[in-house]
């Protein structure tokens, strides 16, 4: 297929994009019903257009067609058949494609699947997407079109892909990572059309509530892939560096775990309704934001792709006109909307505002942070970088109290809760809680390498166990100690109990692996070892690997643990044919305790090199943990209510929700 | 007053003390954390503090790469054009690590006018340059050109 085939059906996109923006919301208007339909069958257009576009990219890549420029500057005869694949999404211009792609696929979903809401609601839903879909298309056909040809001369060869993007983690990264920063637009959109029509009750939260747990749960993935990638492939073990890129993704996160909580009060009592309004628009705008920040070039970092002062420029008037337009509607119409219920003192109301403040806070202090430097850069006051200290210093002590809090969150009613029975509650797991967090670090100090108890270690324990033990606790309690009563609970409340294991388990491998981390840099010759806590390791020197696209220094590292188990490990420093590149890659023996990390310096004189060893205690808990959550979030979001409303479609508030409120 | 405005009242103040908190701590840490670039001029010139984490960086100088026969330690010298910056560091450099290839390093600079690096940072693929060294080279190479325009 040619890539003027693509080019042409990604102009066809555009055009049904445009229809799809203007005729539902006349129609909605109007109260033209075949106008308000034709979005969905808009919608889904766009969706095999942009999807005929994106197979032809592909087609294109996998042809070495070279006269297209970005096959030429991605791609390479040598690149084996799945990273030229994957390599469509390697650079900005077929990145981007994706993401139009994606955000016509949530849009095509939204149209299958909105049976259940009002014509008029998701007609000016999918009316609001077809706006974005607008811009991005715009965007990319006049700024960065994946399918502009380099004629009359084009190159025999291509450069090669980036090698550090010649990984499995970037075939899926990317494509997760954007389902997640797209999917942030379905919020807004559901958020806009209910401003925009006024109506906006636990109805509207019931509707949307699916929606916002799926795509927070993308994004979920999607960044913890990154990070799991970044561990690996970076090839120093590093797994979260609060790079200006990773903020851009962290902040929309954040956000969104926000709103998963507040529209959950929203759903239930009909509370916090503005706030999860503005939720919904804040976090797409950090979406944006994290769009214009990675696609400017404006940010030194690995993500950064080349830079083009016209993209920046586009971004940030597409940021500005859509929070301008989305916060002045907001400003409008939210003062109409009156909370319905009242709640006092301790209740779930109570925390989940905690949760919220902690989340907003912690949101806010990454985004001054992120982007002081580049506020101090514009105003001439000198060019600076913002360190991980400074992020650690607000984040880790927000999450402490966030986690506290979260340890009462089963316990507590809707409405008001009695403290007494919270701190029932509290005082045996907070007891346990303790213990554990007193003895465990003591019995890992090893007085004889003169290390001292771990605060850090007894903290990150003290919370880990305190969420962990008040969520059994809760799950006893109501099921009264029996299995057939738990198998009754609703999804959503599984959801929320695996979610929040699943935090507890993340926030255990950050902090166990950040105090119990060895790691050392030396220079070795063949034959030298070197004893790190119980392992010991031998150095066996470095020989020559030829491979297709690259030739390879092959380490060879071979670990001896306490019971005499060797393990051996190849490390590679690898020289790239094509550009030219190297890179690390590093040996890891994974293991749900602790991972043995090796990675190849550079070659020193004779036969040494320069070596780093690292053991990393439960550093796998990190992503375990994420994957937990994402899938809590996945099981709250397919709970039994919102399937039975489709076909009931009374509007009644909602009483089958939580088990046992 | 009556209760329900003294209790607006009681949150407003509520809220204008923790904005201010947060404000002041927020400030606190980032002067902190913010780590100012430098360049070899400028250091040269002693704008940069002594003793404090700073970045600096340039175009690592051909020939002046020194690894030591027994540790990690290693010297190499970074330039902007106009003047020239002694590094220190002991450990691994990054991958893209070379002579007449941009690097930035963090470190604080001694009473030797040598910056003494905890980490050095290469670009991260062949086409890049971090931005803030392509600013002093292009800065170098503008006031030679006027310097040039002058002497005519």
């Amino acid at each position: 297929m040619s890539p003027e085939l693509g080019h042409l059906a990604v102009i066809a996109a555009l055009c049904l994009s445009f229809f799809q923006a203007v005729i539902p919301m006349v129609g909605s208007f109007v109260g033209h019903r075949s106008w308000m339909r034709l979005g969905h069958s808009l919608a889904l257009g766009q969706f095999v257009f942009l999807g005929l576009a994106f197979v032809c990219l592909i087609s294109v890549f996998i042809q070495d067609d070279f006269s297209v420029a970005y096959v030429a500057n991605n791609s390479n005869t040598l690149l084996p058949l799945h990273y030229k694949v994957s390599a469509v999404w390697g650079a900005h211009e077929g990145s981007l494609l994706l993401w139009t792609l994606i955000l016509a696929g949530w849009s095509g979903a939204i149209a299958l699947f909105s049976g259940h809401m009002p014509q008029t609601f998701s007609a000016r839903v999918l009316s609001i997407l077809g706006f974005i879909s607008l811009g991005f298309l715009l965007f990319l056909l006049f700024t960065s079109n994946p399918f502009e040809r380099l004629l009359p001369v084009s190159p025999i060869e291509g450069r090669d892909l980036n090698p550090l993007l010649q990984d499995f983690g970037l075939i899926v990264h990317p494509p997760m990572l954007y389902m997640g920063y797209v999917g942030s637009s379905v919020p807004f959109a559901f958020a806009i059309a209910a401003l925009i029509g006024g109506q906006f009750d636990s109805a509207w939260a019931r509707w949307s509530r699916p929606w916002i747990n799926t795509s927070w749960v993308f994004l979920t993935l999607g960044i913890s892939l990154g990070s799991w990638w970044a561990y690996y492939e970076l090839g120093w073990g590093g797994w979260w560096f609060w790079d200006p890129v990773e903020n851009a993704s962290f902040m929309p996160w954040l956000m969104s775990t926000a709103l998963v909580h507040s529209v959950a009060a929203t759903e239930k009592r009909g509370v916090f309704r503005s706030w999860t309004l503005l939720l919904a628009i804040l976090s797409f705008s950090l979406s944006l934001l994290g769009a214009f920040l990675v696609r400017s070039g404006i940010l030194t970092s690995v993500h950064s792709f080349a830079n083009d002062p016209e993209r920046g420029i586009f971004i940030l008037w597409f940021l500005v006109i859509v929070v301008g337009a989305s916060l002045l509607l907001f400003a409008i119409r939210s003062p109409q909307m009156a909370n319905s219920t009242t709640h006092r003192g301790w209740s779930r109301e109570t925390i989940l505002l905690v949760n919220n403040v902690l989340l907003v806070t912690s949101t806010a202090t990454i985004f001054i942070g992120t982007l002081y430097p580049l506020f101090s850069d514009v105003f001439q006051l000198g060019k600076i970088s913002v360190g991980a200290p400074y992020f650690n210093f607000f984040f880790v002590p927000l999450m402490i109290i966030l986690m506290l809090a979260l340890g009462f969150a089963g316990f507590t009613r809707w409405g008001s809760t009695d403290v007494n029975l919270l701190l029932r509650r509290g005082l045996f797991p907070g007891l346990l809680s303790f213990f554990i967090a007193l003895l465990v670090p003591a019995l890992l100090t090893d007085s004889s390498s003169g290390s001292s108890y771990s605060f850090t270690a007894g903290i990150t324990l003290f919370v880990s166990a305190w969420v962990l033990f008040m969520t059994i606790e809760d799950i006893y309690l109501k099921s009264r100690g029996s299995w057939i009563n738990a198998k009754r609970f609703t999804c959503s409340y599984w959801g929320m109990v695996i979610a929040h294991i699943g935090l507890a388990a993340c926030a255990l491998g950050v902090g166990m692996s950040s105090s119990y981390d060895e790691q050392r840099d030396l220079r070795m010759m063949p034959g030298d070892a070197v004893k790190i806590s119980d392992y010991e390791f031998r150095f066996g020197g470095v020989n020559r690997v030829d491979n297709a696209n690259f030739v390879a220094f092959r380490g060879e590292v071979s670990v001896t643990d306490k019971t005499g188990m060797t393990i051996n490990l190849f490390p590679e420093k690898r020289n790239y044919k094509a550009g030219g590149q190297v890179m690390t890659e590093a040996a890891i023996d994974a293991s749900l305790a602790r991972d043995l990390y090796v990675s190849l310096g550079e070659p020193l004189q004779g036969e040494a090199w320069a070596v780093r060893l690292q053991i990393k205690p439960l550093v796998r808990f990190i992503w375990l943990g994420s994957v937990l959550i994402g899938f809590g979030g996945l099981l709250a979001a397919f709970d039994k209510r919102y399937r039975r409303r489709k076909k009931l479609l009374d509007g009644q508030s909602n009483r089958g929700g939580l088990a046992f409120e | 007053m009556h209760p329900l405005r003294r209790q607006r009242l009681q949150i407003v103040i509520l809220i204008i003390f923790a904005g201010a908190c947060a404000s002041a701590l927020i400030i606190y840490a980032l002067g902190q954390n913010a780590n100012f670039f430098y360049t070899p001029t400028q250091i040269e010139e002693g704008q940069a503090p002594k003793g404090t984490l700073i970045r600096a960086g340039g175009m690592v100088v051909e020939g002046s790469v020194k690894r030591d026969d027994i540790s990690l330690a290693v010297e190499f010298s970074v330039t902007d054009g106009a003047a020239i910056l002694r590094v220190r560091h002991i450990g691994i450099l990054p991958d893209l690590f070379a002579e007449g290839e941009a690097a930035i390093a963090a470190g604080r600079i001694d009473d030797n006018n040598i910056l003494q690096a905890t980490e050095v940072l290469a670009k991260h693929d062949e086409k890049y340059t971090p931005p803030e060294v392509a600013d002093s080279m292009n800065a170098t190479y503008q006031s030679r050109q006027e310097a040039k325009a002058e002497l005519k």
